[in-house]
């Protein structure tokens, strides 16, 4: 789960994170905004998107996308 | 006499202090987080602090605790809640008060005396405000702020409707707006006006000793007695 700042919202941690790039030269560096990511394994494929408008996210102030990936074979 | 019920969470830290300040007005226990029973309790506080560490989002986890949603029927059947910073947090997470309170626009953690002055239409149409009983429109208070995340955030449109519900309470003074919040709001209320979340921590503004007792005409509004 991709979760970050609605658009519109002022992210001061992005602004933060901006400002002190060119101070270690990367230059051209815009709209940095920082969001979380959250890793899980389940089950219940079909509920990811209400877990995460009703605890990963709150959808007022983020946007979330689910992104699915198969567990890769360990054994 | 009133009896307030102040919530402990794991990382609630400013609990003790309500207890204390609320025992100048009436009588106060605490609620531990895991428990239901908010028996003979008239009037809850949701102390400041970081309930469960603010893992994940300020409140979020909070939110789900039994205490909680003993607080949520509690406010649903009229009971005066007052939520305090992270209380505030929590209460809007939960859905009882509207709006979002984000990360402050300097990043920094504020930590200062401020000044808020009541909203003129405080009162509306609503009879009972719990906590903001005994306090009238355009009134200043002295009270300290100290957060990190407490930018209160709504759409345009939300604040719109906030602002004609009268659901705003208290706004700081010119100049006084410590952490960017939209419209200079410092504590907004639910559409009955018995659910108030505030930023300022009023249960640190209640001895002249540490510069302001602003902070108990709040809790004596909801016990009913002078200030």
């Amino acid at each position: 789960m991709l979760i970050r700042p609605k658009e519109g919202i002022l992210d001061p941690q992005g602004k933060a994170v901006e400002r002190a790039l060119p101070a270690l030269g990367f230059e051209g560096v815009s709209h940095v905004r920082v969001g979380r990511l959250v890793e899980l394994e389940t089950e219940n494929a079909e509920e990811l998107d209400s877990l995460c408008a009703k605890l990963l996210a709150n959808p007022l102030i983020e946007d979330f996308e689910v992104e699915h990936v198969e567990p890769a074979e360990t054994s | 006499m009133t009896t307030f019920g102040v919530l402990q969470f794991p990382g609630s830290c400013d609990d003790r202090d309500a207890v204390s300040a609320c025992e100048r007005v009436g009588e106060a226990r605490f609620v531990w987080h895991e428990d239901r029973d908010l028996g003979g309790i008239d009037a809850v506080v949701v102390p400041g602090g970081f309930s469960y560490g603010d893992y994940l989002r300020v409140g979020a986890i909070a939110r789900f605790a039994p205490a909680m949603e003993s607080v949520v029927e509690f406010a649903r059947d009229g009971g005066p809640v007052l939520g305090i910073c992270n209380g505030f947090q929590v209460l809007c997470e939960a859905g009882l008060l509207p709006g979002a309170l984000l990360t402050n626009e300097g990043l920094h953690f504020v930590c200062r005396q401020v000044e808020i002055v009541a909203e003129p239409n405080l009162k509306g149409a609503r009879h009972s405000l719990g906590f903001l009983d005994g306090i009238e429109g355009g009134e200043r208070l002295s009270i300290p702020v100290k957060h990190t995340t407490g930018r209160f955030y709504a759409s345009d449109d939300e604040l719109d409707r906030l602002e004609e519900s009268g659901q705003i309470a208290f706004r700081y003074a010119a100049g006084h707006n410590p952490n960017g919040s939209a419209r200079d709001i410092a504590g907004v209320t639910n559409e009955a006006g018995n659910v108030l979340g505030l930023m300022p921590h009023p249960e640190h503004a209640v001895d002249p000793l540490t510069g302001s007792e602003d902070g108990l005409r709040l809790l004596a509004s909801v016990a009913a007695v002078p200030a």
